[in-house]
């Protein structure tokens, strides 16, 4: 935790200023009230003058003088957000834990009541509070701490909600570790670091609230005096002298914008995705490219790379190529580039990536350009993963799967919805137009999946990208779904890009393997060549023997049916 | 259904205390006898509310072996994983661990029991807590309360050395550590109070084929020098046969199949096993036509 703080990435400009900015203002804190105090509290016959080199922001009624003051306001203000905030995190902290700590029935209805304390605005709370008790500078601690509680223990059931289904949490319950030393041991270290970044905006928060308590006059009562209570003296005189309420305006301003830059800078530290930077990529101005007249590939890639801008490269110069019809399987483990590789070739690489070649062409496409995005559609089909997110949950499956049809292809409604009906029906999906009026979660995964494969060809696409189409199916399924891309492959003669870490997946299916290993290819093969396990390269090897295979002896699976 | 398909319902005798675990092994598949079992489920029923995850499941994992569990997501095995680690609560049936009825104890016996059948998540990434060194995991494992890893380094050590882990990595975090390593520490947790039963839910489903490979060969060099038994989650058949000496196969909630890894599938009696046998890529039987 410690070289985080020292590392040059903790140091942004945000955290810098709002850092030292910080810093200022306790030191002002510290030193202003046994310096200033005289000129700030000392009753001088020189009242209500203007701004002047010996009294910047001149005086108020009674001759102080108002920079003083608004200086010398600075350790109250300060001290009471800084205690109105202690309260309202320690509470929150403690009540959000102990809510997730106490059992099920407890917890919901902890949990609603709570929620009905954070509808409510928290400075009405704190005013209905200040107002019961004797207005003070501990009754306006009190009131803004209080207020802020509710909100404070919110976020940490939240945090506590997620961390607490964690498997980590699961597995110390199960080993018999009591609740509070779960909450201690791994709850709280894990939740530490957003409830930090929280605090600076409950501080702030509580800034403001106790700035508008004293200002309305509830809170800080003369002859003490916050930023509110400055502000408050300075209303009467708001149109004869409008620079008093300069010096307490600014301090609030300034101290609210400390803590916000702090807090933002350390949320930004703790979100990885903040440090990403998003660069222009420039791309290539010709969106085709011309063909020589030898040149028969479908897809050609030449000295492919893709790399982190000024970090990483990630794929180190690939070239291969697909032939119409051609099932080319990319295949590797994970940080080997094959699903980066693809995403180029279809021409969707990741926002911060660089991607660069000598050529990346599909058909007369120029990847490396901005293509003609209707013929992108229609030409190159993607199929993904995970069968799961590919399709937005809220809209039926029929407006998803025909969006293309009437986008691109002109299609109406009615003739889109019957193209898809037989595509669906042609994958073996049972009931299909009845399919369409469902929603994605009424379908099985292996359904979604091939649901999928089957709005993939509707376009007649050129080329298909399926990105480990079958990783997260099972084996039955898998197989079915392996089958539905060989029976596309044969009917409509379309060529494929198969991306797999299963070496017996693509032996199965592929014309052409290419093996990737640290963003470059080691091995090419032919489907023969894999089969007769006629490898060169060790790292091919290596795959190769990592792989479990089904030992079944002798005897054929399913070659006996059941004697009964 | 095929009559052979059933599971005769496991006999359970006294539990012979202080016996070789691992001679039950040799003797598991013997007629006659109770061969004495790390954990054994009767007419085991699960409901989520109206969904009826597992129907009168009767299985046994006997002492001292390693059994796979196989089957399509979906059908009951992660449930049936957690239900005998008592995360999920039954609806009806007796379990039973180390002879003992499980279902029916409670309080002190019940945090006893429950330490004896350990639990190993699918995803080595979420399975330890980001700011315990290893050390500080394992040692809860074994005291739960004080977990002071200073107290118990020579055991500490002794584990990570088990799961062929430098006893340096102790004192690490889990972010210093690739996948399998991770993994590597979640089996040494497991193993940590020798408990009688593990269960493994999809222990390389996450991993690389080579990572898997590692996971693989230490599981099949831990053979015979550990005592616990093991329920092996997986979907993938070829890495069971290479790490369990029996399987189960689970369909719709309901245990269709076990036996003998060779006898099973070499000769699935079971449609659905035979259809799962057909589907793995490289099988004999597997064709895309």
């Amino acid at each position: 935790m410690t070289s985080r703080f020292r590392s040059k990435e903790f140091w942004t400009p945000a955290m810098i200023t709002g850092g030292g900015l910080l810093m200022a203002l306790i030191l002002i804190a510290i030193i202003a009230p046994s310096t200033m105090k005289q000129a700030a509290e000392q009753l001088t016959p020189h009242a209500a003058l203007g701004p002047s080199a010996e009294h910047w922001l001149g005086t108020d009624d009674f001759g102080r003088d108002l920079l003083a003051r608004a200086l010398v306001a600075t350790r109250l203000t300060l001290l009471m957000t800084a205690g109105a905030a202690a309260i309202s995190v320690v509470s929150g902290v403690v009540i959000g834990l102990a809510i997730w700590l106490s059992g099920r029935r407890v917890r919901e209805i902890a949990l609603r009541i709570l929620e009905t304390a954070v509808a409510y605005p928290s400075l009405i709370f704190a005013l209905v509070i200040a107002a019961v008790l004797e207005p003070g500078v501990s009754s306006a601690v009190i009131a803004i701490g209080i207020a802020g509680i509710p909100g404070f223990a919110r976020i940490t059931a939240n945090l506590a909600s997620a961390v607490s289904s964690s498997d980590y949490v699961v597995t110390a319950r199960l080993l018999g570790v009591s609740p509070v030393r779960i909450a201690a041991r791994h709850m709280l270290p894990n939740m530490a670091e957003p409830l930090l970044i929280l605090s600076a905006t409950v501080f702030a928060l509580s800034l403001v609230e106790i700035s508008a308590l004293s200002f309305i006059g509830l809170g800080v009562q003369s002859p003490e005096y916050d930023f509110g209570r400055l502000l408050n003296d300075s209303l009467g005189a708001l149109y004869t002298q409008p620079v008093e309420a300069v010096g307490p305006s600014v301090m609030i301003a300034l101290t609210g914008l400390s803590v916000m830059l702090i807090g933002d800078a350390l949320a930004a530290h703790a979100d990885p995705r903040a440090k990403r930077s998003f660069f222009r990529r420039v791309l290539d101005r010709n969106r085709t490219v011309p063909l020589a007249e030898s040149d028969t590939a479908l897809v050609r890639v030449k000295n492919l790379r893709v790399s982190i801008p000024g970090r990483q490269e990630l794929v180190k110069g690939v070239s291969f190529s697909i032939n119409p019809g051609e099932v080319v399987a990319l295949v590797g483990e994970s940080g080997s580039g094959k699903s980066l590789t693809a995403m180029a070739v279809a021409g969707l690489p990741s926002e911060d990536l660089a991607v660069d070649a000598d050529l990346l062409r599909v058909g007369d496409m120029n990847m490396l350009a901005a293509p003609d995005q209707s013929r992108l559609a229609k030409e190159i089909s993607i199929v993904y993963q995970d069968p799961g997110t590919t399709f937005n949950p809220s809209l039926r499956m029929g407006s998803q799967l025909t969006e293309v049809l009437r986008t691109h292809l002109g299609m109406g409604r009615a003739e889109a919805r019957e193209v898809i009906v037989n595509a669906l029906a042609s994958v073996n999906i049972t009931q299909p137009a009845h399919r369409l009026r469902q929603h994605p979660h009424e379908l099985s995964g292996g359904m979604r999946q091939r649901a999928m494969i089957a709005a993939s060809i509707v376009t007649s696409p050129k080329l298909i990208v399926a990105d480990e189409p079958t990783t997260a199916l099972d084996v039955t399924v898998q197989a079915e779904v392996l089958r539905q891309f060989r029976r596309i492959h044969r009917e409509q003669g379309t060529a494929m890009l198969f991306i797999s870490h299963d070496l017996a997946v693509v032996e199965a299916l592929c014309d052409t393997i290419l093996v990737m290993k640290s963003g470059e290819i080691v091995e090419r093969l032919t489907a023969a060549e894999l089969a007769a396990r006629k490898v060169t390269h060790s790292y091919t090897k290596a795959l190769l023997a990592a792989i479990p295979t089904l030992e079944l002896g002798s005897a054929p699976a399913t070659s006996g049916a059941p004697t009964s | 259904m095929n009559a052979n398909a059933q599971i005769p319902p496991a006999v359970l005798g006294p539990q012979p205390a202080g016996l070789g675990r691992r001679a039950a092994l040799a003797a598991g598949k013997a007629e006659g006898p109770a061969a004495p079992h790390a954990a054994s489920v009767t007419n085991l029923n699960v409901r989520f509310g109206a969904a009826h995850v597992l129907k009168d499941v009767i299985m046994a994992v006997p002492a001292g072996t390693v059994v796979g569990l196989v089957g399509e997501s979906g059908s009951g095995k992660s449930t049936l994983g957690k239900t005998l680690v008592g995360i999920n609560k039954p609806a009806s049936g007796e379990i039973t661990i180390g002879g003992e009825d499980f279902t029916r104890m409670h309080g002190k016996r019940r945090r006893q029991m429950r330490r004896e059948v350990q639990y190993i998540p699918q995803d080595p990434y979420s399975s330890l807590s980001p700011r315990r060194t290893t050390g500080q995991t394992l040692a809860e494992a074994l005291d739960p309360h004080g977990a002071n890893p200073m107290e118990h380094r020579e055991v500490i050590a002794a584990a990570l050395e088990r799961v062929k882990l430098d006893p340096s990595a102790a004192e690490k975090y889990p972010h210093e550590f690739s996948g399998g390593q991770r993994q590597r520490i979640a089996i040494a947790r497991a193993l940590m109070l020798e408990p009688r039963l593990v269960i493994a839910d999809e222990i390389t489903s996450a991993l690389d084929v080579s990572v898997q490979a590692d996971i693989i060969r230490l599981l099949q060099g831990m053979r015979g020098k550990v005592d616990s038994a093991m329920l092996f989650i997986s979907h993938n058949l070829a890495v069971v046969q290479q790490v369990c000496d029996e399987v189960m196969v689970m369909y719709q909630g309901r245990i269709v199949e076990q036996g003998l890894i060779e006898s099973v599938y070499r000769n699935p009696q079971h449609d659905y096993t035979k259809k799962l046998l057909a589907s793995v890529p490289g099988s004999p039987a597997f064709t895309l036509d």
